[in-house]
């Protein structure tokens, strides 16, 4: 078994914590062990290398470095797709540039931060359960199937893109696909979960822009929960606090501002996955989510 | 999907006429219509180097204009005249009358890293839509635009303290950017979020905006980091 830092960042203490309590309860559920990744620095997000990208570069690396030189662990998992895609793109910026690694080392030294030497590993939650249990190892613990709640499986943009930095992604059997990525759906299925046909798995929820282009983020969002609604799910199941975020303030948005209504639920997949494995909804923070699915959930018997 | 074209024309040159007589011919009707011509002469022999300087722009001079950016590109679906292909190729040209005409909308790129996962030789046009919307932003043809504010203000934050605040982010972009902070949607939201939330959580997030989350071993990073920030930007810029 992999010995793995637990990288929660920013996101997971704030807005997104049901995903963090969600996360942490189903680790314990499943078996699995890690440890809080000490004193981590934020990843830069998607704002950070827009006003320099060594600065992000940097930020990861440090985090990288904390987890292998201070810790004395191999792994670094990340539930957040932010953290997850920006370890990755450190990892692989520095592998493949000297320049890059110099400068790190660089500034590890002024700063008298841990030197970053790339013996570590990034995954992101829904690879580390995929490579410690599989569908196999989750169905084993299913103690109340999700009885075939239809759900929309939604993994976002930067769990995939660019697939240059993902590596082990696209390797034929049992690896992820950067184009049709399957883990989750993989996971929930095991946990008795029916998963749509859903087209815009990997579309853009204009997360970048939330707040600063509102409306442009509104209608991509729109696009998202109508396209899960036609594709006849229940409940959309998201693996990235920002997508998770956006989809609730944009739901809300279209029907105050636009008064466009839809019904589809947001959960995260650590919310349902936890229900399968029999833990109480408050635990999972399921009543911290914006989306109200309580009744819902009771209707179909899993909460 | 076609990967589409973007029309060469600008609206301004079309000319339409209710009667035309051509030496002494009344043409109207359907020849009615008129282009003014286009001499180019308006370009600038160093712009792509220029925007090679910027954050993300450095790869601009690797496109061979196959069109995959904007065959993907989530905004070009929402808004056809939001085209990467074009600007790219406006750029490598040195037109950068063409780039200030399209100035409103060259910001709105998502970062859904669609155009960069397809390009086939790594111009990562994702980037170079930032390269181009801080040109126009430090050469005064725009004010700051609200996805630099945000990126500014998260940025400084990291500096400061190694983490951020999102309560804080949000307060923060709302009044640099003259916004009011109770939007209708977000005490909708709010009041939707705080519904059934446990007392502890609530306790939890309210302690965050007096007691900032700050990573405790920060020590000098941030300095570091923005020193190295500001020279490089120097060796750039100037």
């Amino acid at each position: 078994m992999a010995k793995v830092a637990y990288y929660p960042g920013c996101a997971l203490e704030g807005s997104g914590g049901p995903y963090d309590r969600s996360t942490r309860a189903i680790v314990k559920a499943l078996g699995l062990e890690m440890e809080n990744l000490k004193d981590w620095n934020c990843c830069g997000a998607m704002e950070v290398k827009n006003v320099h990208p060594m600065l992000q570069t940097y930020l990861s690396a440090r985090n990288l470095a904390i987890a292998t030189e201070q810790m004395g662990l191999d792994a670094v998992m990340a539930p957040c797709n932010g953290c997850y895609h920006n370890l990755k793109k450190a990892e692989f910026e520095l592998a493949t540039s000297e320049d890059a690694l110099n400068t790190v080392k660089d500034l590890a030294k002024k700063s008298d931060d841990p030197e970053y030497t790339g013996d570590v590993r990034t995954l992101h939650l829904l690879e580390w359960l995929m490579e410690e249990l599989g569908p196999e190892g989750v169905k084993a613990k299913v103690k109340n199937t999700l009885k075939g709640i239809k759900i929309a499986n939604y993994y976002g943009c930067m769990y995939t893109r660019p697939r240059q930095i993902f590596p082990e992604k696209d390797q034929g059997p049992g690896s992820e696909s950067s184009y049709k990525p399957h883990f989750m759906d993989d996971l929930l299925a095991a946990a008795g979960a029916e998963n749509v046909d859903f087209p815009l798995k990997t579309a853009c929820c204009g997360g970048a822009h939330t707040l600063s282009d509102a409306d442009t983020s509104t209608q991509l969002v729109l696009n998202l929960l109508q396209a899960a609604e036609d594709s006849g799910a229940e409940v959309i199941a998201t693996e990235c606090p920002t997508c998770h975020s956006g989809l609730e303030m944009h739901q809300v948005r279209a029907e105050k501002e636009f008064g466009i209504k839809t019904g589809v639920k947001i959960l995260y997949f650590t919310q349902l996955l936890g229900l399968a494995l029999g833990l109480s909804p408050r635990k999972l923070g399921i009543h911290e989510n914006v989306s109200d699915s309580m009744d819902f959930l009771k209707q179909r018997g899993v909460a | 999907m076609a990967i589409h074209e973007k029309t060469l024309i600008e609206p301004e040159r079309i000319l339409q006429h209710d009667k035309l007589v051509v030496d002494g011919v009344d043409v109207s009707g359907h020849w009615n219509t008129m282009i003014t011509p286009r001499t180019v002469v308006d370009y600038d022999d160093d712009f792509e180097a220029t925007i090679q300087k910027y954050t993300g722009g450095e790869n601009v001079h690797r496109c061979w204009q196959c069109g995959s950016c904007t065959n993907s590109c989530t905004m070009y679906a929402q808004n056809t005249d939001f085209n990467p292909r074009y600007w790219i190729y406006v750029t490598r040209l040195g037109l950068k009358d063409e780039i200030i005409r399209d100035k409103e909308i060259i910001w709105q790129c998502v970062s859904c890293n669609k155009c960069t996962n397809i390009c086939p030789k790594d111009v990562r046009p994702e980037g170079v839509m930032k390269a181009l919307a801080h040109w126009l932003e430090e050469e005064g043809i725009t004010d700051k635009t609200p996805s630099t504010i945000f990126d500014e203000e998260f940025t400084e934050q990291i500096y400061a303290r190694g983490r951020i605040e999102d309560g804080d982010v949000m307060k923060n972009f709302f009044k640099k950017t003259g916004q009011p902070l109770m939007q209708p949607w977000l005490v909708e939201m709010i009041k939707r979020m705080v519904r059934y939330m446990p007392v502890a959580h609530l306790m939890r997030m309210g302690t965050n905006t007096v007691f900032k989350p700050r990573t405790k071993s920060w020590g000098r990073t941030g300095e570091v980091l923005q020193e190295y920030v500001r020279e490089q930007k120097e060796a750039a810029h100037g």
